[in-house]
């Protein structure tokens, strides 16, 4: 818990040190490593072929209500990021909302396979992290990055899930950092199995999409870079109506 | 004389229904397309035969030269008329085969219409939503109508979950101009090779 609330004072002082709000303005690419993360994205792309598409083909094979008991409880552990990460942005509702969730699903939705909290009126909300906390207090997303195995990410991203990694995320701090000052039934097994889950889970929901999208693109990696940053940007805007992410000012130069 | 009336009669009703018909409602245009789309891809046609069917809907309802001088970006001013004619062509049969492609998969896509909001006079956003199923979550769809002429609505763009489809497509030709020195006759020879896959 201690290194939690270090962690938010850092990033509240971060905060403080970053006037400008960039994301609104950064329309053009900046892939600085770009021969590298080509590089990278190739060797990913072959794992994906060889390891990742054939295991989420056979997890689409499981019945639908395991798969859905599995994206809750995972989607559940996920709020243990989201919350102090709601809290950073100053969305104080979300903190509260995904809370009375967070109890209510591990409790009576035997630790998040179900999602009674939805019922009682608990609405499942956008998940945020820390490298979203950053673009909301005003970060700039730097170049991108693709790294191995994790796959897409910027430079800010990637200090996000340092900041995860490093006290941030209570999940972690309880299974791999071994931090058994509260719970201490889990192992860091436990917290490698719910991500690599995670990534399955993400991957066999993506099976077709993703089939169509290497088998009509020109540029591949191109196409990738271009949907992680626009996904990032909305999730920083936080925009519930899609057209705030829709910029109009490049259609209206076709018009001219 | 009574004749005369009655056809002035049956001119007016004619009249009055070609004005009604000419202003067609965005909503109502993506909810007609996309119905006649997801009873091409529920059918039991070959895939090829759907294809066929889907570059059909696809001509008549999006603004396909639109989407592809957009989709150049910058590099839209610098060709010349003869690569102009050149691009227009190849974008077309890229984009009709692209986006084919992408749909067929799907054989149980069914879209509700929302709701629709007025940006300004030539764009109107309709919000829709791709019903789950049993191996797909939700998606919502928000598609860019292009209403400048009110008559023939036409589409420019996709929006899906916030993830805009020209734009994407845009920063992949852009890629590739940019990875070949700005030449844009590199482009050109990734849509033929493409074409011929």
């Amino acid at each position: 818990m201690n290194r939690i609330i270090t962690t938010l004072i850092a990033l509240l002082l971060i905060q403080l040190l970053v006037v400008k709000k960039t994301f609104g303005a950064e329309t053009e690419v900046k892939d600085c490593f770009e021969k590298l993360n080509r590089v990278t994205f190739a060797l990913n792309m072959g794992l994906d072929k060889v390891i990742f598409k054939p295991v989420a083909k056979g997890y689409r094979k499981l019945p639908s209500p395991i798969r859905t008991g599995t994206s809750n409880a995972l989607s559940n552990l996920s709020n243990l990021i989201t919350i102090p990460n709601n809290i950073l942005q100053g969305d104080f509702g979300s903190a509260a909302n995904n809370s009375a969730r967070l109890v209510i699903n591990t409790t009576l939705g035997i630790a998040g396979i179900f999602d009674p909290a939805n019922s009682f009126g608990f609405e499942k909300r956008e998940k945020e992290d820390f490298g979203q906390s950053l673009g909301v207090m005003g970060v700039g997303e730097g170049c991108y990055l693709v790294l191995p195995v994790l796959g897409p990410s910027t430079v800010r991203d990637t200090v996000g899930s340092f900041v995860a990694m490093n006290g941030g995320d209570m999940w972690h701090n309880i299974t791999v950092r071994d931090d058994e000052e509260y719970v201490k039934e889990f192992k860091e097994s436990d917290y490698w199995a719910s991500r690599v889950t995670s990534g399955v889970d993400f991957r066999a929901k993506n099976l077709e999409a993703f089939d169509a999208m290497e088998k009509n693109s020109v540029d591949l990696y191109a196409t990738v870079r271009s949907l992680y940053l626009q996904d990032r940007k909305r999730k920083i805007k936080n925009s519930q109506s899609k057209t705030e992410a829709m910029e109009d000012g490049d259609w209206d130069t076709l018009e001219k | 004389m009574n004749v005369i009336k009655n056809l002035l009669k049956l001119f007016l009703v004619y009249f009055l229904l070609i004005t009604n018909s000419l202003s067609t409602n965005p909503s109502e245009f993506i909810d007609s397309i996309s119905n006649e789309a997801s009873g091409i891809l529920s059918s039991k046609l070959s895939d090829n035969e759907k294809v066929t069917k889907l570059k059909i809907i696809a001509e008549n309802s999006v603004d396909i030269d639109g989407v592809g001088l957009y989709t150049l970006g910058k590099h839209r001013k610098t060709l010349t008329d003869e690569q102009k004619i050149e691009y227009k062509k190849l974008f077309k049969e890229y984009f009709l085969k692209s986006f084919s492609g992408r749909l067929v998969v799907y054989n149980d896509a069914k879209i509700a219409v929302l709701s629709e909001e007025v940006k300004n006079e030539k764009y109107t956003i309709v919000y829709s939503k791709l019903i789950g199923s049993a191996d797909r979550p939700e998606v919502k769809i928000d598609w860019r109508v292009y209403t400048k002429n009110p008559e023939k609505p036409l589409i420019r763009d996709l929006v899906i979950e916030g993830l805009s489809l020209a734009r994407t497509q845009k920063e992949e030709f852009n890629s590739i101009i940019e990875n070949n020195g700005g030449d844009i006759s590199a482009l050109f020879a990734n849509l033929r090779k493409f074409l011929e896959k």
